[in-house]
């Protein structure tokens, strides 16, 4: 790093290994979305994995919340710079949800309540990757932060977590969702920058 | 979009949207000017070596280098569009703010600092013979989230753009209008513009209304009605632009036609 601007010293002196180039850590929880929160009913709510059968792979909010759940503590990195460690969250994992679904497409997209999409590898969202979660801190996910329930990927810029997400359709091939056509990486990993095309 | 009962994205167009967007890379910015915009903010001009240009409403990265190589980086609208590489931006001073106290109080002429655009291609917006759409817009901000919505208006004007425009603006006191000389330049432009001000703390002395924060009446009797069909832009603080954003949408502004760009904070 060559370049120094003339009397900045900067507050945050720590530096902790956890945090990603580029970010700062928050305590507060910002909240980026597109456009105004959908308000969205459990009663309403089902999630869907579409595979390129057409085969839809649904579950009500009663089905969902008996499938197995899964505390998950881990940190949250957003593209606009700010980070949260050890965030506390509870979901159905990727994992569980995928069990009896059969595809060999590779790439998904993310659907959400209100018309958000975004793509996320498949690879990105097995193996104890990825959740849909609906619960931070104890607490029912608030409708700000995509309650009920969003996609948790912790490993990817938090924009691919997709809020009041609504279901998943397998692709052959990756594509942008929303953000990623409106300038944002197509895949982001944090670790490496990936902020922008 | 192949999946049935699941919606394309509001106002997101395929990959054209990509394209009608210069690349966005590193550059060195040299502080011009800055100026005092309001009593808690500052306007900061820059000169940005190989800035491609951009469309009103895009953001920056600013990231500031300390001598121990600590870096800090922070989103900020650009308050000017269009080719030029002079580059405006206002920041508004968080008490408490890392940033934006270096660069409202020590940033001066002459310094440099790094930026990363033009980012963003949705929260924009282009003139109706580009862009062949003329239903009417409505600007609504909070604080310094009017410098995006004030680069609209300016490219409306430069444009002699025919498109209506409506700009509600919630400010502390007189005193925090950012861009208030031209504001009323803007008015009395060609383009056609209206601003209505809200006062929450203090209000001028011959002002109708008492001081307070935005109230749902207030909204709908200073916005273009849902009817219109207008395209609505939001932008403030995440507490003021959720709340503007619920009541549109109890006003009966379709959730699609509302752009929001949340600063954060509450
Ligand atoms: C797209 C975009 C455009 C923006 N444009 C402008 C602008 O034109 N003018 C302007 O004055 N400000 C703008 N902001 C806000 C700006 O980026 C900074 O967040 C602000 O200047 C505070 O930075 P700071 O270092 O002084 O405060 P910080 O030291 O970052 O902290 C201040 C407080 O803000 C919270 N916070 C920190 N980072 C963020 C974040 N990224 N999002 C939400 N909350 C956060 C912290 O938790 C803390 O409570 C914009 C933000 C975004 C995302």
């Amino acid at each position: 790093m060559s370049f120094i601007t003339r009397g900045f010293s900067g507050r945050g002196r720590e530096r902790d290994d956890r945090l990603p180039p580029g970010q700062t850590l928050v305590g507060d929880f910002p909240v980026l979305s597109a456009g105004p929160t959908p308000d969205i009913d459990t009663a309403d709510w089902a999630f869907t994995i579409r595979t390129e059968s057409g085969v839809d792979h649904t579950w009500t909010w009663d089905e969902f919340m008996a499938l197995p759940i899964e505390d998950v503590t881990t940190d949250i990195h957003c593209v606009t710079h700010w980070s949260k460690l050890g965030t506390g969250w509870r979901g159905v994992a990727l994992d569980t949800l995928f069990e009896g679904v059969d595809t060999d497409y590779g790439y998904t997209m993310a659907h959400s309540y209100g018309g958000y999409t975004t793509n996320v590898p498949l690879e990105d969202l097995l193996d104890g990757k990825a959740w849909v979660a609906f619960e931070f801190d104890g607490e029912p996910l608030d409708p700000e932060h995509g309650g009920p329930a969003r996609l948790l990927v912790p490993h990817l810029y938090f924009w691919k977590s997709a809020k009041w997400v609504r279901g998943l359709t397998m692709m052959e091939e990756d594509e942008p969702g929303f953000w990623e056509q409106n300038g944002y990486h197509l895949r982001g990993d944090p670790w490496k920058e990936e902020r922008y095309w | 979009m192949s999946a049935d009962g699941i919606a394309a994205p509001p106002g997101a167009s395929p990959l054209a949207a990509i394209r009608a967007v210069p690349r966005a890379g590193w550059h060195v910015a040299t502080v011009a000017a800055t100026h005092r915009e309001t009593p808690n903010a500052s306007r900061i001009e820059l000169d940005v070596d190989g800035w491609p240009g951009n469309a009103a409403g895009q953001h920056l990265d600013v990231r500031l280098t300390a001598p121990d190589a600590y870096t800090a980086t922070r989103s900020y609208s650009i308050a000017s569009s269009g080719d030029s590489t002079r580059v405006v931006l206002a920041v508004d001073k968080l008490p408490d703010g890392e940033v934006s106290p270096f660069l409202v109080d020590d940033l001066r002429a002459g310094d440099q600092l790094e930026v990363h655009g033009p980012l963003g291609a949705f929260f924009v917006w282009r003139p109706a013979v580009e862009s062949g759409d003329d239903r009417p817009v409505q600007l609504i901000a909070g604080g310094s989230g009017v410098v995006p919505l004030y680069a609209m208006a300016h490219a409306h004007a430069d444009a002699s753009d025919p498109t209506p425009f409506r700009l509600l603006y919630s400010v502390r006191t007189p005193r925090d209008v950012y861009f208030a000389d031209e504001w009323r330049a803007l008015a009395a432009a060609s383009a056609p513009l209206q601003v209505d001000l809200v006062y929450t703390r203090q209000a001028p002395d011959d002002w109708p209304a008492p001081p307070g924060r935005i109230t749902r009446e207030a909204l709908e009797a200073a916005v273009i009605p849902a009817a219109e069909r207008p395209r609505v832009y939001v932008c403030g603080s995440t507490g003021f632009v959720e709340r503007v954003a619920d009541w549109l949408v109890g006003l009966g502004h379709a959730p699609g036609d509302i752009r929001t760009e949340r600063y954060g904070g509450t």
